[in-house]
């Protein structure tokens, strides 16, 4: 039997939770609140740790998710580490903000449950939100289990806050697929997680009555140009920096996520396929049996979305005789942008331009539909069967209901 | 990997049940676990499964459970809308709440099936038809995934100071039913 000190340390818990005690360990001074289906847990999990003591800081419900970050930006504009969460139409209603907050450059950390948009309602999961949010200068990272939703709060701070990126982050986590679901999580202790991170030191970016300025100001056109280009070299820097920052918290907790992406079995791999967030799993599996079948499958997991990590996908192509290994490539969307490809692989498609082996795209678990197993074995022979001239369509709709 | 499905009605604490065995698994007992509700919104009274999944390595699978070693029925009456035996394996078991007897349930074809009178446990110790600690416990005996001191140890740590002795008790009783033989 474990003691109960050692067991709290090797908790049983959901991925809402598990970004809760993120979020906790991080010690955010402002969280401002707004509910919304799959997210809620996680505000209501803070709010215990706020109203019970464990979670020393200023937490207030807001009347709506543009509020929310409307009032996490203002807490930032004083210098104060803060945290919000949302997720699916909330996202949507606090877009407007989100632009605010990227283009003024506040370091602040959201974690949203990746749920579908309406109309057709419903509460399920799928990539929708945080895909349309794509250009609104936020940072995207997306997470495999609980334990990297934790793990990646953390680091999202970490990014945030580094003086050369001071760009927002979203943290997308799986609705329901990972915010229900319960799994082993190793939380680490308060003090490892202090060194890691310690207090926040803001930037001059900040309200100062001793050194009045402008902050989250109007710009010309003789000058937005240059604002907008320094968003766009932060992003860039940033993809220096995610692995270097992936590095250190590896070194102090023992846990390594590849930094922008991971190539999991992509070393040989004659046949991969892209994906991001809970279903890379499912899909290591799928390769792994596919292995023992004598079929070269990898996993390419993308993690940073926003940043698009461009060079990282390009040089898992070749080995290191600089052969091309690859026959064909493709890639998950569980997100539609109607009128072309899925937003994922567009830019993965962009990315291998240069290299002319077939590419097809699938677009799958839209609004919480499970992706099975035998769906992601099917992917795979479809990417046999192309690469071997095989004609197929392009753009797929795995299981759609009828044939065309 | 050996993967178990909860059918209870809302408000019965079917998944309660479903995350008890996978922390006793995860944290006490050395194992990986992984826990999840039929995902949604939830009615009290409606039909909703739980999930358990355990093995001794890491869980990387997030596709839904479609196989079964074990299915667990917290409510009869279940029986009469919906199929339990869907998805159960060829040696797969299944353990219902019931009055009636292993011979009156034969139609349903599966090789291995337990019965116990979870409600009257919980009517008599909790003086409530809340009958999930007890099945929690019964599949414990017959399968032995958890050890019983870990099962107990989940409930001690997860539910409210309040509840935990008598729950404990539930488990112990249930557990006992099947271990014939072995003491109280």
């Amino acid at each position: 039997m474990t003691n109960q000190e050692n067991a709290i340390h090797r908790t049983f818990i959901s991925g809402n939770d598990a970004v809760a005690y993120g979020v906790q360990l991080c010690r955010p001074e402002v969280i401002a609140s707004y509910p919304i289906t799959p997210q809620t847990t996680v505000v209501e999990k803070l709010s215990e740790l706020v109203a019970n003591g464990e979670l020393d800081c200023q937490y207030f419900n807001v009347e709506s998710e543009h509020s929310a970050m409307a009032a996490t930006m203002g807490a930032a504009m004083t210098g104060c580490r803060t945290f919000t969460a949302t997720s699916s139409q909330g996202l949507l209603y606090m877009c407007e903000m989100l632009n605010y907050v990227s283009g003024s450059r506040f370091p602040i950390v959201m974690m949203n449950a990746n749920r579908t948009i309406a109309a057709p309602w419903n509460i399920y999961g799928d990539h929708r939100d945080s895909m349309a949010m794509r250009d609104s200068g936020w940072m995207q990272v997306y997470v495999e289990d609980g334990q990297e939703a934790l793990d990646s709060i953390i680091q999202a701070y970490k990014l945030a806050e580094n003086c050369d990126v001071s760009t927002p982050v979203m943290v997308c986590v799986d609705g329901f697929v990972l915010t229900h679901t319960y799994e082993l999580v190793k939380v680490p202790k308060q003090e490892e997680v202090d060194a890691f991170l310690p207090k926040y030191t803001p930037t001059d970016n900040i309200l100062d009555l001793d050194h009045p300025r402008g902050l989250c100001i109007s710009v010309s056109p003789e000058w937005q140009t240059e604002f907008r280009y320094q968003q766009y070299k932060a992003m860039e820097k940033a993809k220096e920096i995610i692995p270097a920052i992936d590095q250190k918290f590896n070194k102090a907790f023992g846990r390594f996520y590849g930094g922008l992406i991971e190539a999991y079995k992509c070393d040989d791999a004659e046949y991969v396929l892209v994906g991001l967030g809970s279903v890379t799993g499912t899909m290591k599996i799928v390769a792994d049996s596919l292995r023992e079948e004598g079929i070269k499958a990898g996993v390419l997991k993308i993690r940073f979305y926003r940043p698009f990590p461009n060079e990282a996908i390009q040089n898992i192509i070749k080995n290191q005789k600089g052969k091309v290994h690859i026959k064909a490539i493709g890639v998950i969307d569980k997100a539609v942008s109607f009128g072309n490809h899925g937003p994922v692989y567009s830019d993965v498609k962009a990315a291998l331009s240069g290299f002319l082996f077939p590419k097809l795209n699938f677009i799958a678990g839209l609004s919480g539909r499970d992706i099975k197993k035998e769906d992601i074995k099917e992917m795979y022979q479809k990417l046999i069967c192309v690469s071997h001239g095989e004609e197929t369509t392009e753009i797929q709709f795995t299981g759609l209901r009828w044939k065309e | 990997m050996i993967e178990i499905r909860w059918h209870g009605r809302g408000g019965q604490g079917g998944f309660t049940a479903a995350r008890l065995l996978g922390m006793a698994a995860a944290q006490y007992d050395e194992c990986y676990a992984q826990a999840f509700p039929s995902f949604g919104p939830e009615r009290r009274g409606a039909p909703v499964l739980g999930f358990t999944r355990i093995d001794k390595s890491p869980i990387h699978d997030h596709s839904k459970v479609y196989e079964c070693d074990y299915v667990v029925v917290l409510d009869e009456s279940l029986l009469e809308t919906i199929d339990v035996t869907q998805g159960i394996k060829p040696h797969g078991r299944l353990l219902i709440n019931t009055t009636k007897k292993q011979k009156d349930f034969a139609k349903l074809g599966v090789s291995e099936i337990f019965t116990i009178d979870a409600t009257a446990i919980a009517l008599e110790i909790l003086h409530q038809p809340i009958t999930n600690t007890a099945m929690f416990g019964a599949l414990v005996a017959i399968s032995g995934i958890v050890s019983l001191e870990a099962a107990k140890i989940s409930i001690s740590l997860s539910m409210a100071p309040k509840l935990v002795e008598k729950n404990q008790m539930v488990v112990e009783k249930a557990y006992y039913l099947f271990k014939q033989g072995a003491s109280l």
